[in-house]
């Protein structure tokens, strides 16, 4: 991998670590579309803090957003979403594979002790 | 589910001491993990995980390295560490992913749990970012197919 392809990924995954974002995606993702009023109204934080995270979200592409006269309409781009989960599912890969090394070693260890028993 | 937290478990036929020993011991630990470690099994300790050119690191041109520090170690129950901060850092939530084992007898053997989170903190720094990001895909291969019988042609016979 690249490094900008890897700067990238780094910066979506930070972008969905945090626990408020995700609840602005889910909110978003439930709506279709939304503003930042109507998501503040929905969720514990403010307006301002709405807005924070939209930029962050809007900045790794996880957001778009649109102009409709004097209020701005955000949505949720799947696709980009699915590349941060796809991230978290290849930890989740290497780690099922350590897991089943390790079975492998400690029931190999544990049969030759039978075997000397 | 936090989103920059993993958590995948296994069941293993061996009681928990012989587990304890295959996620512990350095000589293991190069069995499953990287191709040399060098770990304490003792809370605080500081070590390192090495992979190798043409050994799990896959078709790397020199050694890589990674910091790791043990934060817990309860024999046959728990060890978890952080690993991924720069190296001569402090490691803490901000520069380090936390890896955490349980282990768990059963009837039929010991549950092994592991989780792993903060992943998201060690992208702060992006070369340990790219580091731990080669030492996973190249040295764990990409593609989710392969998996057992893989495990099963890398460990050598006269390891067991």
């Amino acid at each position: 991998m690249k490094a900008g392809a890897l700067a990238e990924e780094d910066a979506l995954w930070a972008a969905v670590a945090d626990p408020t974002r995700r609840r602005v995606l889910d909110a978003l993702l439930e709506r279709g579309e939304a503003t930042t009023t109507t998501l503040a109204e929905e969720l514990p934080v403010t307006r301002q803090a709405v807005a924070k995270h939209l930029v962050v979200l809007d900045r790794v592409g996880l957001v778009t957003s649109e102009r409709h006269g004097r209020e701005v309409r955000y949505a949720v781009r799947p696709e980009r979403l699915d590349a941060a989960s796809e991230a978290m599912a290849r930890v989740a890969a290497q780690w099922d594979r350590r897991l089943a090394r390790i079975k492998q070693l400690a029931e190999s260890v544990q049969a030759q002790t039978e075997l000397h028993s | 589910m936090a989103a920059d937290r993993i958590e995948r478990e296994i069941v293993i036929q061996a009681p928990a001491e012989v587990v304890w020993g295959v996620i512990t011991e350095p000589s293991q630990i190069s069995r499953w993990f990287s191709d040399e470690a060098e770990v304490q099994a003792r809370a605080g300790a500081d070590g390192t995980l090495t992979w190798k050119p043409g050994g799990r690191g896959g078709d790397r041109e020199a050694d890589m390295t990674v910091a790791i520090r043990v934060v817990e170690s309860e024999p046959y129950s728990r060890f978890s560490f952080r690993w991924n901060h720069p190296e001569g850092t402090t490691p803490d939530e901000s520069n380090s992913a936390l890896v955490e084992f349980s282990l768990a007898e059963e009837a039929r053997g010991t549950r092994l749990r592991v989780a792993e989170s903060a992943i998201a903190a060690v992208t702060h720094d992006e070369d340990s970012m790219a580091a731990y990001r080669e030492s996973h895909e190249h040295g764990w291969g990409k593609h989710l197919g392969e998996l057992l019988d893989y495990v099963a042609s890398e460990i050598p016979s006269e390891a067991l």
